[in-house]
This record gives C-alpha cells, sequence and structure tokens, in this order.
C-alpha cells in the first residue's frame, strides 16, 4: 500500500511516495540514493544506519519512512555546513567530528563510519544538555571522560574494533567544538 | 514482509477506536519491536496506527506531588528530567541501562513496557513458540534457557519480560493510566503484566485497542535512596541476565523500610514483596539481604537446558540484591 510523503534529507524536501513497509533507511539508500546511512543488521543492534530525525539521532532501520512525513533527517552527508547531500563532494567541509575522526584514524573499513559519526553528533549534544548516562555517579551534570564516550557511544558497533581511536576522536571533537554548551566541560583525552 | 495499511490518526481517540474496531490491528510507538517484528514475520497486522504525536509528551506534577509520565514521553528525556533523578533515582538508572542513546530516543514511556520478550525462540519464526503460535509447544524449555525465567514460569512458556524501566517502575508503585474502548481506567503497574500460565500469548492485563496514555508515579521519599543494578553478559547494550530495582529507608541502623522489584527473571516486571517484609524492622547488614533474597527466592525452579540450564542465577540474584542493598544503606540520603 502507498502512501505519499515528504521528509528533508540534509536541507532539502524530498517528495517520495512510498509502500507502508518501507523503512527510512530503504528509502534514503534505495529511493534517494543517499547511501551514508548503512544497512549492517537491519534489525536495531549495530547503528551503522544511524541518522539524526529532529536533531536527534535515531536507528533509521527501525523507522517506518511513513512516520518521517514532515521530519528533517540529516545524515553523515549532511553534517559538515554547506554540505550539499547526496553525492557531493565534501572538499574541507568537514563537520568537526569527521575532522577528528579522520584526525584520530577512528576507522579500518570505513563501514561504520557514517552511523558512528552522526550517532557521536548526537551523543555529543545529548552531553552539552546534560543528559546523564549509565556511567554517570550523581545527580549533577556529567563530565566527559573515556568511560562516558564508550557508554554513550554503545550503540555502534565497529567490527573491526577501531573502539580505542574512536573514543579518542569523540574526546577530542568535544574539544574542538565551537563555542557553546559542551565547551569547558571537564575533557580527559 | 507481510502488506499492511496505516493510518496517522488526528487524536489518541480515534487511534483507540481503529485498533478496537479491527482484530488485526496495532498500535506503533516508537517502533524499536515492532518494526523488527514485522521483519522478522513475528508480528503481522494488517493495520497500523500510527501514535507519533497523539500522546502526552509531557510530565505533570500533580497536587499530592505524584509525576504523571505521559505516554509519549521518550526514554531519554525520562531519563534526564531533574525530578526523576532527584526523587526516583532507580528509575533514571533503570531507563539509561537499557538499549542505546538512538533507541532511548525512539522508545515511549507508553511502549516500552509492552515490548515483548526478546526469548530467541519467540523470534523465529521456524520453531515452536507457545507466545507466538499458541498450543505448538515451548522450544526454550530443554532448550537454550541463560536468559530465561526462574521464577513464576509455567510448563508453556519460561520467557522473560525484557524491560528496564518496567522493573523500576514496579518496585516504586506506578499506576497505569489506559483509554480503551470502554473508556478511561487506571491499574496499577504491578497488575500489567501477566504471568503466562496457560496463556503466554498475552503479555499484559490491556484489553485489545486498549491504550497507555500516561504513568503516575506517587511521591514517596523512601525512593530518594534508591537504585538500579543490572548484570549482563558485556557491559552495555545488552539486556539482563539479572536486575534489581531497591529502595531503602534505614534509621539507626535498622531497615524501617523497603521496595524491591526483580528483572530478567519472569515473565512479568518481579515485585519482591516477601524479600521487602523480610528487610523491615531487620538490622542493615548483609545477614539480613541475603535472608530476604533467599525469603523471595525460595520458590526459585531454574530451567534445565542445552547451554547447563540457568541455575546461575539464583545465588547471581542474591548476590545481585545483597550489594545492591548494602551499597543503598551505607548511603547518604539524598
Amino acid at each position: 500500500m502507498q502512501r505519499e510523503i515528504t521528509v528533508r534529507v540534509d536541507g532539502t524536501a524530498r517528495p517520495l511516495t512510498v509502500d507502508t513497509r518501507t523503512t527510512l533507511l530503504d528509502a534514503l539508500r534505495e529511493r534517494l540514493g543517499i547511501t551514508s546511512p548503512k544497512k549492517g543488521c537491519d534489525h536495531g543492534q549495530c547503528g551503522a544506519c544511524t541518522v539524526l530525525s529532529g536533531g536527534r539521532r535515531v536507528l533509521s532501520c527501525l523507522t517506518l519512512a511513513v512516520t518521517q512525513d514532515g521530519a528533517e533527517v540529516v545524515t553523515a552527508e549532511g553534517l559538515a555546513p554547506g554540505a550539499a547531500g547526496a553525492g557531493q563532494q565534501l572538499e574541507g567541509g568537514l563537520h568537526p567530528v569527521q575532522r577528528a575522526f579522520v584526525d584520530c584514524d577512528a576507522l579500518q573499513c570505513g563501514y561504520c563510519t557514517p552511523g558512528q559519526v552522526v550517532s557521536a553528533v548526537g551523543a555529543l549534544d545529548e552531553f552539552a544538555a546534560g543528559w546523564p548516562s549509565a556511567v554517570t555517579e550523581g545527580p549533577g551534570a556529567p563530565g566527559l571522560d573515556r568511560a562516558e564516550v564508550a557508554e554513550r557511544m554503545s550503540g555502534n558497533l565497529c567490527r573491526c574494533a577501531a573502539y580505542v581511536n574512536i573514543v579518542t576522536a569523540v574526546l577530542r571533537a568535544a574539544t574542538s567544538l565551537p563555542a557553546g554548551p559542551t565547551a569547558g566541560k571537564e575533557v580527559d583525552g | 514482509m507481510k502488506p499492511f495499511d496505516y493510518l496517522a490518526p488526528a487524536d489518541a481517540a480515534e487511534a483507540v477506536r481503529s485498533v478496537a474496531a479491527n482484530p488485526d490491528a496495532v498500535f506503533l510507538g516508537g517502533g524499536t519491536n515492532l518494526v523488527d517484528h514485522l521483519k522478522l514475520g513475528v508480528a503481522e497486522p494488517g493495520l497500523v496506527v500510527g501514535l507519533a504525536g497523539l500522546l502526552p509528551s509531557g510530565i505533570e506534577e500533580l497536587d499530592d506531588g505524584a509525576l504523571r509520565i505521559g505516554a509519549g514521553v521518550s526514554n531519554s528525556d525520562l531519563a534526564a528530567d531533574p525530578r526523576v533523578r532527584e526523587r526516583f533515582p532507580v528509575l533514571s538508572q533503570a531507563l539509561l541501562s537499557g538499549a542505546s542513546g538512538q533507541l532511548r530516543n525512539m522508545a515511549t514511556v507508553g511502549g516500552n513496557p509492552l515490548q515483548r520478550t526478546r526469548c530467541v525462540y519467540f523470534q523465529d519464526v521456524t520453531t515452536p513458540c507457545n507466545k507466538r503460535e499458541p498450543g505448538s509447544g515451548c522450544s526454550a524449555i530443554g532448550g537454550w534457557t541463560r536468559h530465561h525465567a526462574v521464577l513464576g514460569a509455567s510448563e508453556h512458556c519460561i520467557a522473560v519480560h525484557p524491560s528496564d524501566m518496567a522493573v523500576a517502575m514496579a518496585a516504586l508503585d506506578a499506576r497505569v493510566r489506559t483509554l480503551g474502548p470502554a473508556g478511561e481506567r487506571a491499574i496499577p503497574f504491578v497488575e500489567l503484566h501477566r504471568l503466562p500460565g496457560d496463556a503466554p500469548e498475552r503479555d499484559t492485563a490491556l484489553e485489545h485497542g486498549e491504550l497507555i496514555t500516561a504513568i503516575d508515579l506517587p511521591a514517596q521519599p523512601i525512593a530518594r535512596r534508591s537504585a538500579y543494578h543490572k548484570v549482563r553478559d558485556r557491559a552495555s547494550y545488552a539486556f539482563a541476565l539479572v536486575s534489581v530495582a531497591a529502595a531503602i529507608e534505614v534509621e539507626g541502623g535498622v531497615i524501617r523500610d523497603a521496595r524491591i522489584a526483580f528483572g530478567g527473571v519472569a515473565h512479568a516486571p518481579w515485585r519482591a514483596r516477601r524479600a521487602e517484609e523480610a528487610l523491615r524492622g531487620a538490622p542493615a547488614s548483609d545477614g539480613s539481604y541475603r535472608a530476604a533474597a533467599d525469603a523471595e527466592l525460595t520458590d526459585a525452579r531454574p530451567a534445565e537446558g542445552l547451554d547447563g540450564g540457568n541455575a546461575f542465577k539464583i545465588p547471581l540474584l542474591r548476590r545481585t540484591l545483597t550489594a545492591t542493598l548494602r551499597d543503598l544503606a551505607g548511603e547518604d540520603p539524598r
């Protein structure tokens, strides 16, 4: 059964007719040619399909496209300021989290990387908003250290096991992000 | 995946009418469990009714000091709420120990208690399962039992409920508010989930078409000194082998009162009233905590299985309860 929806993806309105069974992940990849969100497990266990919807990190493989009519979706391709989205080269125009992943060698095969990067952007926003994690001690605002990053990123698996440098990259990005709520937090790199 | 129609109703009342009128219809909340079941063939609805934007997504303070949590509140927002962190730390900790950041952003307070067991046989449509297909048999009995029940199971089903949030809600005497075809009602959270008995296909006491609209948390000073302790096969992003939600009131080295619930061990979040009773008036000591665990676990029955069975859960739960209560008793009340 078909439905007409319009999703804003990486800043561009994309009208679509989708089967009600289509996930957001398949709509992005197979219908719109936006292939940075990856299909790893397709069951919500690996995080490779992570995108932002309404500014929050979610799993596009467990999201039905019909529920995203009118939603604002950002993929790894749309993170950088001025990123044009699908298929465009991002010459030098990297988001600070993307820059940190490159600088810290936070990948091997790269398949999980777009999901890792989007998840890290979402996780750092959550941290900046004062959200606790399972390893946060006590009732106050959390500090950011390796244990906090590892816990907050635990929904993104890396089968090359590049975790050591992924954690370093996320901490690096936290300190290099422009002044904002994240700035001034304790960082243990 | 079997084709289905999709409806985005104008309000909750229309959502209830639409599902109630169609035995083949289901509600879609955050979708983290249902969408997976659509892919696996575990759920094959003819109509999916989307709830996005229809349910209250705020946390309201009632006149008697209770918190009314809208069913549309995300797990993330509930865990981060300063009132919840201060007054009900066990609930915030339980939420944060479940799933991943992405899933907690999607999952809702109304949907979380209604997620279904992660029993591998329930999720594998090629194997018999009384919960998925009543009368077909239970593949878990004598199968892989590491993640299965030791309390309240039946000869028809030994599955466990997977939610962490629900364990805290059971300990905190929460109440579930619903809207159904017959109108509104409120039921104690501990009466929401059923034990399997001879009808394991029914997880809860809700009728078809009955929708959770909010969960009320009554004010209770004891909950300020509370904690959730979850034991699992990896440090994060895994379901509980056993878990303990506990709140305790200690005065002069004596336990005045306690609230305790277990997760990962039964078809429902397991409110441990026998353990609570054993603790009241007892000295705050490891001996009391172990005796409380033993009082609750008298009727525990491990499952035998291909993997050596799950008898390990009984001493593991006893030790987890003891450690949780020891930490809480030694803590200055906030």
